[in-house]
């Protein structure tokens, strides 16, 4: 209480701020406190609130959450030659809100993007008509390293292939969200959004007060119901298990949370076997059937008869007992091919392609580097570009022109001349900014923000989603692996301007 | 309903076990350092060796059992199986891969009472601050244990915890006993049969004492406290107790949750009972053939966590000399 005394006594800066937020200043980016304000009285309290409390009770309350933290366990595993490292992953306790409106537009453009990229999945495993109308080059598609021709032909429940999505959004300078990349495969992260919001409950109590923030707890419900739909239709009460590669693996603790929200066993795959077209989990009472499988394991792991022969982790028969629909996995086999980044770029047109609409979620504008105009553009403005490998993911062998020195520029022209069709490039985009609390008080850093989809016989959109940010100053890369947070995202039920 | 995993039934046993172990090994530790001295004020820390069967593998890394370096052994060193250190990170590995069925409660507790573990130096192990450091991991344990009364599910998998300990602490207390038998037939000269403080020093590690005197006010002698170990039903660290509490066990899995593969254990635990039945082990003490005894109980339980494996856990059947594989 002293803390306040001292802030008020302070002159207000020029924007009226006395307090924490005292000398906050976003600069030429979006921030998503201030500049939805404007559109929100709800975050403008918040604003407001967070500026009378001192920055000395927010770095207490923010040392107590870690703590907590880390405590719960709620972290990743580093492993190292000796030892495995417990690290958590750092929490920022100012919130990212959204109004009511700007969700909506999300959520829309999230169940197309999804539609879409369902559809795309079940043509290429079929038809493959839009290979025969001309809309996406057969290559991109048939040479692509997850393209799974054990598929082809296989018709999935609701011709539902991506069960869980994750969409990483970003919005620009100007307020517009983008699509900045898709994840069709295992998408990680909801854990954090749930864990985030109950962490917030307890610490920061007072600032939620009287704001109508949706809440996020039945994640797990709503995905053990999407995951239900989708199991064979005679069976009355399905058996889901959640399967993870086990305790070494860094997300473990998104596997078990996942699974204790939707009350299902998380097993390994030394706990399944399949016998006469059947999997089966092994109990204290012997051998029971299971009906569909949330598997966090890749495709290449799955099977040891169908794929990588050296997998210990996945269940050998397994894509026989697949093909057969006596088991539904989730997500599909083959989904890595939608969330290429060199598809990517072709998403809006396929939108358009199938649904006839417009793309409600714009692309950041994409450059394939395979493309030899596309290319020369990238080579001449090399450093105002960012350069992305194809392959990868967690923000590896990215190259942010901009930020790059010489060297590393050099370094990155080698690499696309030598295989340009490993590469996308995008210009820089001004990420918005969120107030965070470093050492030096409260200052914008850049955030994006993944929501979640479920998809059963129709797609669902938990209201919030992770917004990762960047703490490093001036930094765009969001990503735990190199250097970013989390923050937990409000989603607003109501806007009063 | 969906069945218990057979890998989370084997991970919850051997979470209580490690836990268990843990325990008894504070208290041991406790109890030499503050109990044990003979007569001519010296500590024998080989004694400790000889409960846990570890002399040869210690004296290759350590040489002579002093002190200091029978108590790096035991609380710090995460290449000693049977260290505290390693227990309770056995208890937390197991805890992390029960995480979807145990209490945040419990993972809470035991995550924090590992990270502290973690952070034990040399400078813990001075003499002055022994007592207080075995206070802290026994206080550990029993948190660990009543919150996990407090808050656990009555489902198989309590039943599953419960066995597991009570074959723990059975096993425990033979080696306990047995431990001092071996280092009292050492020592003919200190006449220990007759030296009460020897046996309380026993009794006090397996906080024993004081109900040990409620029983018996007049007298601490070998038989007596042996009787009291084996055979007192009462006692809570008794092997009679925990036989008791294993059949109770066996019984539910059998009845409540309809699992015949119990019968098996159940058969077995029937021999087991004649084994610590007053009478009988009366004789065996005049005989001095306790150690016998010991080494048959610790066989048994042994077998009766083969049994388990095979039954429930997924053992295979075919090798019924498969070593125990802890689990996590």
């Amino acid at each position: 209480m002293q803390n306040q005394m001292q802030t008020s006594a302070a002159e207000p800066d020029t924007n009226g701020w006395q307090g924490a937020l005292r000398g906050y200043d976003p600069g030429i980016f979006y921030c998503e406190m201030l500049r939805s304000s404007e559109r929100s009285a709800a975050i403008a309290r918040v604003a407001s609130k967070l500026d009378t409390i001192s920055l000395e009770t927010l770095r207490a309350r923010a040392g107590d959450a870690e703590t907590e933290l880390y405590n719960l366990g709620i972290t990743f595993t580093v492993y190292s030659d000796k030892d495995a490292i417990d690290r958590i992953l750092p929490f920022d306790l100012i919130p990212r809100i959204l109004t009511r409106g700007d969700w909506q537009h999300i959520e829309r453009g999230t169940i197309q993007r999804v539609q879409t990229l369902n559809l795309f999945l079940h043509d290429i495993y079929h038809n493959q008509k839009c290979i025969k109308d001309g809309i996406i080059p057969a290559d991109l598609v048939l040479g692509n390293a997850n393209y799974r021709k054990e598929m082809e032909g296989l018709d999935l429940p609701f011709g539902t292939y991506v069960h869980v999505n994750g969409i990483d959004l970003v919005r620009g300078r100007d307020g517009t969200v983008m699509v900045l990349e898709d994840n069709a495969r295992s998408p990680s992260g909801v854990s954090y959004v749930v864990e985030n919001r109950h962490l917030m409950m307890r610490a920061f109590a007072d600032l939620m007060d009287g704001v109508p923030v949706m809440k996020v707890s039945d994640y797990g419900q709503r995905l053990h119901q999407g995951l239900s739909e989708v199991a064979p239709a005679a069976i009355d009460e399905p058996q889901v298990v959640l399967l993870s590669p086990g305790v070494f693996n860094s997300a473990y603790f998104e596997h078990v949370f996942l699974a204790r929200e939707m009350g299902v066993p998380l097993v390994e795959g030394r706990d399944l076997f399949v016998d006469e077209d059947r999997v089966f989990m092994k109990t204290i009472a012997g051998r029971m059937p299971v009906d569909v499988i949330y598997r966090r394991l890749n495709d290449d792991f799955l099977d040891p008869e169908a794929f990588n022969p050296d997998s210990m982790l996945g269940v050998k028969g397994l894509m026989r007992v697949y093909a057969k629909g006596n088991v539904q996995l989730a997500n599909a086999i083959g989904t890595g091919v939608a969330d290429d980044k060199a598809i990517y770029a072709y998403v809006p047109r396929l939108v358009r392609y199938y649904l006839d609409q417009d793309a409600i979620l714009p692309n950041v504008e994409t450059l394939i580097c395979r493309e030899k105009p596309a290319l020369q553009q990238v080579l001449d403005r090399l450093d105002q570009m960012v350069v992305k490998p194809v392959g990868e993911s967690g923000g590896y062998g990215i190259t942010i022109g901009p930020k790059a020195t010489q060297a590393e520029l050099d370094d990155q022209r080698a690499k696309l001349l030598a295989n340009p069709a490993n590469f996308i490039a995008q210009p820089m985009i001004d990420l918005s900014v969120c107030p965070t609390l470093t050492d030096d008080g409260i200052e914008p850093r850049h955030v994006d923000l993944r929501p979640f989809a479920v998809t059963g016989r129709s797609t669902w959109v938990l209201p919030g989603g992770l917004s990762r940010v960047a703490l490093r100053k001036g930094s765009l890369v969001v990503n735990s692996s190199q250097g970013g947070g989390s923050k937990d995202t409000w989603v607003l039920g109501e806007d009063v301007r | 309903m969906t069945r218990l995993l057979a890998r989370y039934a084997e991970c919850i046993f051997w979470m209580g076990r490690y836990v268990e172990r843990a325990e008894n090994l504070a208290r041991i530790l406790d109890v030499q350092e503050t109990f044990s001295r003979d007569s001519r004020g010296a500590h024998d820390w080989g004694t400790v060796l000889d409960i846990n069967a570890d002399r040869a593998r210690f004296g290759e890394r350590y040489g002579a059992p002093t002190a200091q370096a029978v108590l790096r052994y035991y609380v710090l060193d995460r290449e000693n199986p049977n260290s505290l250190v390693s227990d309770i990170w056995g208890a937390r590995e197991n805890a992390r891969t029960l995480r979807p069925l145990i209490t945040t409660e419990m993972w809470v507790q035991l995550n924090v009472f590992y990270n502290r573990v973690l952070r034990l130096g040399v400078n813990d192990l001075a003499e002055e601050r022994l007592s207080r450091l075995c206070s802290q991991i026994k206080d550990g344990c029993d948190a660990h244990f009543g919150i996990t009364a407090g808050t656990l599910y009555r489902d198989e998998a309590w039943t599953f915890y419960e066995l597991g300990r009570s074959i723990e602490c059975a096993d425990q207390t033979t080696r306990l006993l047995d431990a001092k038998l071996i280092a009292a037939a050492k020592r003919q000269d200190d006449d220990v049969v007759a030296d009460a403080s020897y046996w309380t020093a026993l009794l006090r590690s397996a906080a024993g004492y004081q109900a040990f005197r409620r029983r018996h006010p007049r007298g601490v002698t070998q038989e007596k406290v042996t009787l009291f170990m084996l055979c007192d039903p009462s006692f809570p660290r008794s092997v009679a107790h925990h036989l008791s509490s294993i059949e109770e066990h066996l019984h539910l899995l059998r009845r409540q949750y309809g699992l015949k593969a119990a019968n098996r254990a159940i058969e077995h635990l029937d021999g087991m009972f004649d084994d610590v039945d007053p009478m009988k082990v009366s004789k065996i003490i005049a005989s001095g053939t306790v150690h016998q005894l010991d080494d048959f109980i610790q066989r048994s339980l042994i077998e009766l966590t083969a049994i388990l494996g095979r039954s429930f856990f997924g053992w295979p059947v075919e090798d019924p000399s498969r070593e125990p594989a802890q689990a996590a």
